[in-house]
């Protein structure tokens, strides 16, 4: 068993109006030194998988079904096992 | 051909399928049914109206999880067949997530919910979902979203613009382009796209709110008479 956290972000070439906002807001609060402010969204599961290979290409097949929109977002996946 | 038959897809959390059900019905006086999302059969119908709402909750994506449901794939196979369908907000969202129009939606640009008038230039009048329009005419219809930007890769965009498949646009009074008349942020201030076999539309406007006078105008009338006419061959009489 494997836990899967997988992270979803608007594409680099996207722009991220809601990472905009929050950086506005935080340099309105002076945090110049913070920019480029990308806002996504964690997804975790568990995967009832033989080893990391099945597991990882399971949680891949799960993302390019439904996780994730090509068109407009990026995702990685981070696996963890279990152990009971 | 006998009189076409318009099938509305309710999806759980859909809220504009009574006003295109309406539409069709009362207004334009042509037979209309609702078809429930786990039906697995169209029966039937000649035109598939998509309507706007919050299907599903708008979990994940909008239109993310709507794609996999039963009356989905009979809608898939209906396109795949050269049927029209005709996706509005919430149903072009469906539309983009399930492959059968490009692009995506994403979040307007302003990240705010924006429900108000505004106007559209109808850019190709030769479609089969708006011949009864002249070309070039400036409509007032409403838009309702959140996420109704616009985005496609530049090799698909210019796909799309050099096809006349952008058949409406976001126009100021004057009947321009402009970004002020831009609603939320749509590349090319794209409000509609059809695909290249020409049978399925999305749009972000609502044309099922603005389909008689009652309503302040009827000027979203002619997307339904304009389906009705491209499959009876005939000119459906407008009171």
């Amino acid at each position: 068993m494997f836990k899967a956290i997988v992270t979803v972000k608007l594409r680099p070439s996207i722009l991220d109006p809601e990472g905009k906002a929050i950086e506005h807001a935080l340099q309105s609060l002076d945090f110049q030194q913070l920019s480029d402010v990308r806002v996504g969204k964690e997804i975790e599961l568990t995967v009832d998988a033989a080893d990391r290979d099945a597991a990882e290409q399971a949680v891949d097949d799960a993302c390019r079904k439904l996780l994730a929109n090509p068109v407009m977002e990026d995702y990685t996946i981070e696996l963890q096992e279990l152990t009971s | 051909m006998s009189a076409p038959t318009f099938g509305v897809v309710v999806f759980p959390g859909s809220n504009c399928d009574h006003d295109a059900y309406h539409a069709v019905k009362h207004v334009l006086g042509e037979k209309a049914t609702f078809l429930w999302h786990k039906d697995t059969d169209l029966q039937g119908v000649d035109v598939v109206v998509l309507p706007g709402g919050f299907s599903y909750g708008d979990y994940l994506r909008c239109g993310a999880i709507s794609q996999f449901s039963s009356i989905m794939k009979e809608v898939v196979r209906h396109a795949e067949r050269g049927g029209h369908v005709i996706g509005i907000c919430n149903g072009f969202q469906v539309l983009t997530e399930t492959g059968l129009l490009p692009g995506a939606l994403l979040r307007n640009r302003s990240l705010k919910f924006v429900c108000k008038q505004v106007r559209l230039r109808v850019e190709n009048a030769e479609t089969d979902f708006t011949r009864r329009y002249e070309q070039g005419k400036v409509l007032q219809i409403p838009v309702a979203h959140g996420e109704g930007n616009f985005y496609t890769d530049s090799d698909t965009l210019r796909e799309l613009e050099d096809n006349g498949r952008v058949v409406f646009r976001y126009v100021d009074e004057n009947g321009e382009a402009t970004e002020a008349a831009n609603p939320n942020g749509s590349l090319n201030n794209i409000a509609g796209i059809v695909n290249s076999r020409g049978n399925v539309l999305g749009m972000m406007p609502h044309p099922e709110r603005v389909v008689e006078n009652l309503l302040g105008s009827d000027d979203g009338l002619g997307v339904f008479a304009s389906l009705a006419e491209s499959i009876t061959g005939s000119v459906p009489a407008l009171s």
